[in-house]
């Protein structure tokens, strides 16, 4: 396996980390790094690991083994506390966008922001900031409405918004565009990029889209067989003439 | 030998089922205790679950009265006994038939529903975003369910008896032309607090286990639009077989008191 040299500046740090589902090996020593103010892409096919990792990553998952460090923090050694301060730092856009059907845009948004108060405190009027991160998100007239009331694309925005909202250093996106027409999908992806150069985030993408991997990122990780199967830049990766590459792009 | 080998089967699928849904209990017991206590959504999911189950209790309810009295009243008037009609109808619906035709109404009215949304709540990843957002969804979503079918079943049943013996006294009124007085007098004569307060304690064990198989179903659900149907349906099945074992318990546990 190859062995990956880690800078001194990576805000994650992933080592060696190990998955399985009873006798389905899903990730088998994977490791990665993320740099301040870096896009990160992870690429692979159905079932390589990609969801699996990044939900270890905020610790919706426990690995079997390996070590993820996220901020010079050991999520695995963190309290249940400890580890919900973490996440405030660490934004999650779930595939499916994941907005509470019960609950219209504003309640949505408002939903983090009342939960995590150790952050910023008990805030008595959360209009502003709700009006703000629907703002940034193009959807400012939405915040009234339900969920059910949304297309696909608003889905994802809201979603995008509802993350932001907690002003994370961090955004993992689970399969950001997927399920979207491409003009959605291409609207999504300038958000990405107007967000991080906004707010200066540093981003994870899970994608199976190539264009969206063009677009975003700064470097790319090959999963296969829940191992890098090669890191580098989109052209260094695309250029490389290795047959099971060359498959996945095509 | 197929035959024995499925039923063999089908046992042990339920026994790991009570197993799970004893762990997921226990889980319950932990977490109510522990702060903050989700008040709001507690409160909320009360209103939900009493307001959404209100109308199909008090039709039941009145149509049960009904019928029990049309149906019993030929018998009593052969054997000359119609007066004893308010104290059987009202016995029979405090003790029995109120909590259970209840409890069954609300398994398959709260328990489905409450299975069915965890379920898809799982399967979209909401639960996930909840836990992601500093909230912990077991003690959002599980126990204040569980606490509200709880306390909102002993009600609904209270209000079920109510109105199934004015569906009662309306059929003994325009048959035996009885006044509304004379019908509860009666009624107030024939039962005691050992009928009514053992029912209520029952009652509160049945809403107990509609909220506990329906948030376990929901919060254990497998991914896909199937599991939430099978979550929906199994929390229904499952919840009803339960409703009667602790049914059967609590006669005969009342039974004991009974004979002290």
């Amino acid at each position: 396996m190859e062995t990956f040299q880690y800078n001194t500046e990576s805000i994650i740090e992933i080592k060696n980390l190990k998955k399985s589902y009873g006798e389905n090996h899903v990730l088998n020593g994977f490791n990665m790094n993320l740099v301040e103010g870096e896009n990160l892409v992870i690429m692979g096919k159905s079932g390589s690991g990609k969801s699996v990792m990044i939900k270890c990553l905020i610790g919706l998952e426990d690995p079997d083994s390996g070590t993820i460090c996220v901020m010079g923090k050991d999520i695995s050694q963190l309290k249940h506390d400890e580890l919900d301060e973490l996440r405030t730092e660490v934004g999650f856009l779930f595939q499916g966008s994941a907005l509470y059907d019960s609950m219209t845009v504003r309640e949505n948004l408002e939903f983090p922001l009342r939960r995590h108060t150790k952050k910023f405190g008990v805030i008595k009027d959360t209009t502003p900031l709700v009006m703000e991160a629907l703002e940034n998100v193009g959807l400012a007239n939405t915040i009234n409405l339900m969920p059910e009331e949304l297309s696909g694309g608003m889905k994802r925005r809201i979603a995008l918004a509802r993350t932001l909202i907690l002003q994370p250093k961090i955004i993992l996106y689970d399969e950001p565009t997927t399920g979207l027409d491409p003009i959605t999908a291409k609207e999504i992806i300038l958000l990405m990029i107007s967000i991080q150069k906004k707010y200066n985030t540093s981003s994870i993408i899970i994608t199976h889209d190539v264009d969206c991997a063009r677009a975003i990122s700064n470097r790319m990780i090959l999963l296969v067989d829940g191992i890098n199967y090669v890191e580098g830049t989109f052209e260094e990766i695309i250029a490389l003439n290795d047959p099971k590459i060359q498959a996945f792009f095509k | 030998m197929e035959t024995i080998l499925k039923i063999i089967r089908i046992f042990k699928s339920f026994l790991l089922d009570i197993g799970e849904l004893s762990l997921f209990a226990g889980r319950f017991f932990k977490e109510v205790l522990k702060r903050p206590f989700e008040f709001k959504e507690f409160i909320r999911q009360c209103y939900n679950m009493g307001n959404r189950s209100l109308l199909l209790v008090a039709v039941t309810g009145f149509i049960i009265g009904l019928v029990f009295t049309l149906q019993s009243r030929p018998t009593l008037q052969e054997f000359g006994a119609v007066s004893w009609m308010p104290a059987m109808v009202s016995i029979s619906i405090i003790r029995e038939i109120g909590p259970i035709i209840t409890a069954l109404i609300c398994a398959g009215r709260i328990g489905s529903g409450i299975g069915a949304e965890l379920g898809s709540m799982k399967v979209t990843e909401q639960i996930d975003a909840m836990e992601v957002s500093g909230t912990n969804p077991f003690k959002y979503l599980v126990v204040t369910r569980i606490l509200a079918t709880t306390f909102m079943l002993p009600i609904l049943v209270l209000l079920g008896d109510a109105i199934a013996l004015y569906g009662s006294y309306l059929v003994e009124n325009t048959k035996g032309n009885i006044s509304f007085l004379l019908y509860f007098n009666k009624v107030a004569e024939a039962l005691e607090f050992g009928d009514l307060i053992p029912a209520t304690i029952k009652s509160f064990f049945f809403g107990f286990a509609i909220g506990l198989v329906g948030c376990f179903k929901g919060y254990n659900c497998k991914k896909g639009t199937a599991g939430v149907g099978l979550a929906a349906n199994s929390a229904v099945v499952f919840t009803s077989m339960l409703l009667f074992i602790i049914d059967f318990i609590a006669v005969f546990v009342t039974d004991i008191f009974y004979d002290l």
